[in-house]
């Protein structure tokens, strides 16, 4: 008997092992899907069948038609509210990431203002917005630091602990190899704190989002048009609940949106190497 | 090659004492002399100093008494190190982490590419150049550290324990490429173990060392040119060396004790 007559048998357990695999796959986008539709129509019936006025809760559908017929002023208000997210998560990320960098380079400077870094992220944001717009004239700019205040933490720390936590080993080959201290930061402290500084951002992310909202709410709408949140606060005021729900699901997809994007990036830069980026055969 | 007393000398160590925080003795009054082409294995139970004289060697450390010194004076690349780990940079390619030595002394690639395909190709990992240091087993991935160690032809190539962590089948192949490496470029090495039988297999000096405190022992000579076969290790001489150099050790542990 030849190896290639019996070699390609698949037994039941692999067989099984397949399917596990296939409906796993499929579940992983299908179930919240159908969990989605579910809620739906159950919010579409609670409404219909306990009679709610729309302006106390509108169903369903007349969020869809004010998502829709709104998309106008909606479009406009999720750009303004995109921008200063993103702009803010951009300073986050030069702003955390440099101080980082700063505070491993001096332990001088760390000492000195690490703890304010501390003092600025624990502080909840709602409570500073106020007297920030009372100091900084342009509603943007004060949007932006509100923002940014929240945001640059998480950046901050994570990639403080991505530079302190290079191998040792690697560390002494460094330095018995003679590498200056730009070496060391640019080869090996970088690298070495790239997966941490991505972890950093993707919670920066959806803080930067907050605190767009955040810094809109305490801000009113005078002068630069209004985002999202300041759109969610006016309909309040008009009893236009559809319009609430609309906007308020623009800024949850949007929320969704960043931390795509972000996870995708994150994905792209360490997927050659670093463990997480890994799949393991089982 | 010349006999081991007529060897040009590279580096001494004259009565080196290292003690921490004052009281703990890891190292009491170390000399030794490294010539030029020696293999020396320092051999001994854990705690007794070995590391410690590799670090102290490699400047990571400084001594609390005794002198260091490099024939002619030293300079940065004079020294390979392997480590217990292959202490990879994860994110660079084998080439780039071969290239490591070279380029923090401000070498462009391109200028040393020639040596750095050398170098992967005395390991016979020519052709994992552009791998990523996770796609090697755990032997490759030393193989690339040795190759990184050697790759600028340093005087004096320091390994510490590189071949503990792995299986012994790797190990002994590991082994007998270390040896074809040392019959082709003629390095200078030293070499920390704790198994007897690698260090006679491998070196021509062993230097035995005791702990509590750290010290040298005994040094034993290997009487057995390179390069070396997988015959040695099945030979009566290899099993008289071994013997040796477990009753050097039985001592040197029964004094600790």
């Amino acid at each position: 008997m030849s190896i290639a007559e019996n070699a390609p048998v698949i037994d039941s357990d692999e067989v099984r092992r397949q399917r596990a695999k296939r409906m796993e796959k499929l579940g992983s986008w299908s179930l919240p899907v159908v969990v989605m539709l579910a809620a739906l129509l159950l919010w579409d019936r609670i409404v219909v069948w306990n009679e709610i006025p729309h302006y106390i809760l509108p169903g369903p559908g007349r969020v869809w038609d004010s998502l829709v017929n709104d998309w106008g002023i909606l479009w406009e208000a999720g750009l303004l509210t995109g921008k200063i997210t993103l702009m803010a998560l951009g300073l986050a990320i030069v702003g955390g990431a440099g101080l980082a960098i700063l505070f491993n380079q001096s332990r001088m400077v760390e000492m000195s203002f690490y703890p304010y870094a501390v003092i600025l992220q624990v502080t909840p944001v709602v409570s500073i917005a106020p007297l920030i717009f009372i100091y900084v004239d342009s509603k943007t700019a004060g949007m932006l630091l509100c923002a940014w205040i929240v945001a640059f933490f998480p950046v901050l720390s994570s990639t403080t602990l991505g530079l302190n936590s290079v191998d040792h080993n690697l560390r002494d080959l460094y330095r018995i190899y003679g590498a200056s201290r730009w070496q060391k930061l640019w080869m090996l402290q970088l690298p070495s704190a790239l997966p941490y500084f991505l972890g950093g951002l993707k919670i920066a992310g959806g803080l930067s989002l907050i605190g767009a909202v955040v810094a809109e709410l305490v801000a009113g709408t005078g002068g630069v048009g209004a985002g999202l949140a300041a759109r969610i606060q006016e309909a309040g005021y008009q009893l236009n609940i559809a319009r609430m729900f609309a906007a308020l699901t623009l800024v949850a997809a949007m929320g969704v949106l960043i931390f795509a994007a972000l996870s995708l990036v994150s994905h792209l830069l360490l997927r050659k190497w670093h463990e997480s980026a890994l799949s393991r055969e089982t | 090659m010349q006999p081991i007393d007529q060897r040009p000398t590279v580096l001494r160590m004259s009565n080196v004492n290292k003690t921490f925080n004052g009281s703990v003795v890891a190292l009491n009054g170390m000399s030794m002399t490294v010539g030029q082409g020696d293999f020396i294995s320092l051999l001994g139970p854990s705690g007794c100093g070995k590391s410690t004289a590799l670090r102290l060697i490699s400047d990571l450390m400084v001594p609390t008494s005794g002198k260091i010194d490099w024939e002619g004076g030293h300079e940065v690349g004079d020294l390979g190190v392997v480590f217990q780990e292959p202490t990879l940079m994860p994110w660079a390619t084998v080439a780039q982490n071969v290239w490591l030595p070279y380029r923090l002394r401000g070498k462009s690639y391109a200028s040393v590419k020639d040596e750095i395909l050398e170098a992967l190709k005395l390991v016979g990992l020519e052709k994992f150049q552009n791998s990523y240091p996770r796609e090697l087993s755990g032997g490759m991935k030393m193989r690339v550290s040795i190759a990184r160690a050697m790759v600028t032809r340093p005087r004096l190539i320091l390994m510490d324990e590189p071949f503990a962590a792995l299986d012994e089948i790797t190990r002994f192949k590991l082994n007998n490429d270390l040896l074809e490496l040392k019959a082709k470029i003629n390095c200078t090495v030293i070499f920390v173990t704790h198994s007897v039988f690698e260090s006679v297999f491998l070196s021509d000096r062993i230097i035995v060392m005791a702990a509590r405190p750290g010290r040298v022992i005994q040094e034993l000579h290997v009487d057995e040119g390179y390069p070396r076969s997988e015959e040695f290790r099945t030979s009566a001489e290899y099993a008289a060396y071994c013997r040796q150099a477990t009753d050097a050790l039985h001592e040197a542990m029964g004094v600790a004790a």
